[in-house]
């Protein structure tokens, strides 16, 4: 960690940015022993299990998302959600807290939703990612999900509405005629501006009726 | 075929509860926010913020930013020397082609200030600390003046009693007109008492408005049964917009032109706003955006970051330039809605009649002061006496928020009156509905509404004097709140064409913010035509379209759906006219139905809308419609509401906990064009209300004057379990709809920060005086123990 600090550039009591970012958080705790010279990931000991380091720099990584192979250099610190949205223009998944907040970033990991802005892109491989894209089938076609949310006129100005629907189906997953409680607990991690928990609420539970 | 909208045996589509036609688009990922554009070659801008709250700036050095591999552009906002009002604010904009250089870029800029004094409270009463404001005044109180939108009768009664201490120029004269003073202010500052070297009154961040009255307070409260007075506030909140504020541009340096796309509230207006801050004619700059991740009042402008973006694009050699805020930016300086706080006094008649108002009010929007509030709401109390003062604060600017000024309006007045009916053990149903007159021309709407709310909540069955006397921590109570609005449809213009082969488009330079704007445009133009909403192309969302105007104030409803109606009656006027002799009738013998023209007395003369058209040979139809249009009447908008709600809430004394168990908006708009996304305004109004009653607060730290909660973690909106059941029922039919079209975006989030904390009053037996009403607020007041 001593080693990261000193490569980074000073920091300045007059400088906005003057704290340690969320970005460099990743970049400092995803390296906490030591950052070897080399390009592309290598393997250090940390209390006796091994860990991959990758970078400084881009460095290849392979996602599978949505059943494909994608392929990208990407620096370590990039995010999954900024590797979906900025390198693949998978735009599905919004970028609103950043940090873990707000549940607009929302994807399934191993079919377990995560919130994309707080998983490093390198970490996120060697696991099956599925964003709202693969939920609409090719011809236009939606997921009776989608169709409940449409139906139910569960979104207004949308920006919230895929990360709530991709929450939606890892609920109706686990819970598929979920009770009251299940709903409110497992949709907690996510929020709605304009107000549309009333459309969302019968959109998840009037599923189970259809 | 006449302009009017359709009697409701004749409305095929208008007033259905009919599924957003954008919805799959937004369910699947595929709507494309400003925030989601990707075009090839596009680079990251990023805004270093000065972290004080005021401040000059002393020094800047970016040479490390633009030497850092990587980074295309950087561009100083604001200059040594300058001023910085509120932290947040822009200093240096970058370019770079990743967001990860560009943080680093940012990161090595080095600007040195001197910090200031600065001033975050806004709370404290500013009794006692407000110098009289005798003059005379500098050229800096009297743009104070002007930046506080102080009232021009008060301004030039200022300058005539305190005079100036400079003489102004012709040049100083005309910039002030210019900037907002009437030829009359204008006409006072030129022959105002000039006292030469006398000292400008001491520059004070308390600016009192002039006293204002009504009647004769004195006398009503000295005949007054019972006076009730208490203090009452609303926080400081912010937007909180899920796409923060910002925009894409690209300036070609070759040809001058500026493709831009913002995230706004306001399509056609951009290009005009940009046009000299960036130095290039509006006919240069194109503008077009399909969606908007939230706006509430706060998208209206360009705003620097999106300027200093297409200015960087050109420093870039043209390159797209993509400047978003990142969330604490967005809730720093991207938009806030002014605090309210008030000392009210209020003069009552045993039976309930209210006969007198005084009213100590004051409250921030940032450095500007903060504008006087329409108190007392809805009631025009015959005697009033009212005193605002503006506080200004080294915060981030106000800016309109649903419903401007009219939340804390109610939370002041309709918590003011609920304690006066306390007072006088009047149930506020009753005391509302004795005083319902003095709500004036929507009086007769209010008492209707009033009654379907106590149906819907069985208020009168419930409801019990202040204070649950039921054993147990936790105490439930019923409180409600009413509200108007305008609403009136604003300008807009529609152009519409019909093709030989039937197709239909429609193009409107507006946009949807999420409101079902789209929904509506398309159920106006399939009920008029008789054509299904699927067949119809709409486009909107460019400034190639025409103009319509910005979606505020609840306006657009009542102006794209007059201006589409108006169009697509023109055009199907024209077609009328094409098929009229094939059907052997005259062109005003026909309607449309169905996909369908047929002669109205004899529907079986017939032809369907294909073959109709296929009558216009070559050539399409164009028509035209606008909103105003007075050549051509009746009006179809209109303006003024009346809304009730009531919200039923449970107290846990012990943790200080609300929780709403169920809340009842009943609402009038006049004529309803799409009532399913109508109910959805209003379900978000009461969601949105409650987020604000219970936890949302803009906190200001007094030692570093920034803001301490500028994240979604800590400034907390309501989440899914934090709503009750909704209860929402629309006002239609005789009485209603021939009112033609009003607005209904901002109405309903007016009442339920009065109504929540009526109802806790209600509950606990004490009011908590400010909202929102969080758990330390309940058990300070509980302490307190003052009814």
């Amino acid at each position: 960690m001593k080693k990261h600090d000193e490569e980074r550039p000073p920091l300045s009591a007059e400088n906005e940015s003057g704290g340690v970012s969320r970005r460099d958080f990743l970049k400092i705790s995803s390296v906490a022993v030591t950052v070897p010279m080399v390009v592309g990931p290598s393997v250090v000991k940390v209390a006796g299990a091994e860990v991959p380091v990758y970078g400084p720099g881009p460095v290849p990584v392979s996602l599978n998302v949505n059943g494909k192979m994608l392929k990208a250099q990407l620096e370590p610190r990039v995010t999954l959600l900024d590797a979906l949205r900025d390198q693949f223009d998978l735009t599905g998944a919004k970028r609103v807290c950043d940090r873990a907040e707000c549940g607009s970033c929302t994807v399934l990991m191993d079919g377990k939703p995560v919130y994309a802005c707080s998983v490093l892109a390198v970490d996120a491989q060697n696991h099956k990612i599925e964003t709202v894209e693969s939920m609409t089938a090719p011809a236009g076609k939606l997921h009776p999900i989608q169709q409940a949310f449409v139906d139910n006129d569960a979104q207004q100005c949308g920006f919230c509405t895929p990360g709530f629907v991709v929450a939606s189906k890892a609920l109706l997953d686990k819970h598929p005629n979920p009770t009251p409680e299940q709903i409110h607990k497992e949709l907690a991690g996510n929020f709605c501006r304009c107000g549309t928990y009333a459309g969302i609420r019968a959109a998840v539970s009037g599923r189970k009726e259809a | 075929m006449e302009f009017n909208w359709p009697d409701a045996q004749n409305r095929s589509v208008i007033g259905k509860r009919l599924s957003r036609v954008d919805g799959p688009e937004k369910v699947s990922g595929r709507a494309k926010y400003t925030y989601d554009q990707n075009p090839k070659g596009l680079l990251y801008g990023i805004m270093v913020r000065c972290p004080y709250p005021h401040a000059k700036i002393s020094a800047i050095d970016t040479s490390a930013a633009e030497k850092m591999p990587g980074v295309k552009a950087v561009k100083v906002i604001q200059k040594v020397g300058s001023e910085i009002h509120w932290a947040g604010d822009e200093v240096v904009g970058i370019a770079a082609v990743s967001e990860g250089v560009a943080e680093d870029a940012a990161r090595v800029v080095k600007i040195d200030y001197e910090q200031l004094p600065f001033m975050v409270d806004d709370v404290t009463e500013p009794h006692g600390q407000i110098a009289a404001d005798t003059g005379p005044y500098d050229e800096d109180a009297i743009w104070d003046m002007l930046d506080n939108q102080v009232p021009a009768n008060q301004m030039i009664e200022r300058i005539k009693s305190g005079g100036l201490t400079f003489k102004p120029t012709e040049a100083n004269l005309k910039e002030f007109g210019a900037n907002g003073a009437s030829p009359a202010v204008v006409d006072a500052l030129g022959k105002a008492e000039v006292k030469q070297g006398a000292a400008p009154q001491v520059k004070s961040p308390y600016k009192r408005a002039a006293l204002q009255t009504q009647g004769d307070p004195d006398a009503a409260f000295k005949e007054a049964e019972a006076v009730s007075e208490g203090y009452y506030g609303a926080s400081v909140i912010t937007h909180c917009c899920l796409e923060t504020h910002g925009g894409m541009a690209a300036w070609n340096p070759t040809t001058n032109l500026v493709e831009a796309q913002i995230s706004t509230q306001n399509t056609s207006g951009m290009a005009g706003q940009m046009a000299e801050p960036l130095g290039v004619p509006a006919s240069n700059i194109h503008h077009q955006m399909q969606y908007i991740g939230g706006g509430f009042g706060s998208k209206f402008s360009p705003d620097r970051w999106s300027i200093v973006a297409a200015q960087l694009s050109k420093m870039a050699g043209g390159a797209p330039v993509k400047m978003f805020l990142d969330r604490r930016a967005e809730l720093e300086v991207a938009g806030a809605r002014p605090s309210a706080f008030a000392k009210i006094k209020i003069g009552v008649k045993k039976d309930g009649t209210v006969t007198a108002w005084d009213s100590s009010s004051w409250g921030t929007g940032g450095p500007g002061g903060g504008g006087a509030y329409p108190i007392p709401y809805v009631f025009d109390i015959p005697n009033q006496r009212k005193q605002h003062t503006a506080v200004a604060t080294n915060t981030g600017p106000a800016r309109a928020w649903r419903a401007p000024s009219h939340p804390q309006a109610a939370a002041l007045s309709m918590c003011a009156m609920e304690d006066a009916a306390a007072k006088i053990g009047m149930d506020p149903y009753d005391f509302f509905l004795k005083n319902i007159e003095l709500t004036g021309p929507r009086a007769k709407s209010y008492a209707e509404e009033l009654k379907i709310a106590d149906e819907l909540m069985g208020w009168k069955k419930n409801w019990h004097q202040r204070g649950d006397k039921t054993s147990g921590p936790v105490k439930r109570g019923l409180g409600l709140s009413i509200h108007t609005w305008g609403g009136r449809g604003h300008a807009s213009n529609c152009d519409v064409t019909i093709q030989p082969d039937g197709s239909v488009e429609i193009k409107i330079g507006t946009q949807d913010l999420g409101t079902g704007t789209r929904t509506a445009i398309l159920m106006v133009a399939s009920d008029t035509l008789g054509v299904p909403m699927q067949n119809i192309r709409l486009l909107i969302g460019d400034s190639k379209y025409p103009v319509s105007g910005g979606s505020g104030g609840s306006t657009t409803i009542g102006g794209v759906s007059s201006s589409s109606r108006r169009a697509t009656v023109t055009a199907l006027n024209m077609l009328f006219a094409k098929v009229a002799p094939a059907l052997n009738a005259k062109p005003e013998e026909l309607s449309a139905k169905d996909g369908k023209i047929f002669v109205t007395a004899a529907p079986d003369r017939a032809m369907t809308w294909k073959q109709a058209c296929a009558k216009l040979g070559g050539m399409p139809i164009t028509a035209q419609g606008k909103n105003p249009d007075r050549e051509h009447p009746p009006d179809l908008t209109n303006s003024g509401v009346a809304g009730v709600q009531m919200a039923d809430v449970s107290v846990d004394t012990e943790t200080g906990i609300v929780r709403v168990n169920k809340m009842v908006a009943v609402q009038d708009c006049g004529l309803i064009i799409s009532m399913k996304t109508a109910e959805s305004q209003v379900l978000g109004a009461l969601i949105m209300g409650i987020s604000y009653a219970l936890y949302e607060e803009k906190h200001m730290d007094p030692v570093s004057g920034r803001m301490l909660n500028p994240n979604m973690q800590f400034y907390r909106l309501a989440g899914l379990a934090d709503i009750p059941e909704l209860v929402v029922r629309m006002m239609t039919g005789p009485g209603y709809d021939e009112r033609g079209v009003i607005g209904l975006g901002e109405p309903p989030v007016v009442s339920p920060g009065a109504a929540i904390s009526n109802a806790v009053a209600n509950a606990i037996g004490v009011r908590v005086p400010e909202i929102p009403l969080t758990p330390d607020r309940v058990i300070a007041a509980l302490q307190k123990g003052v009814a």
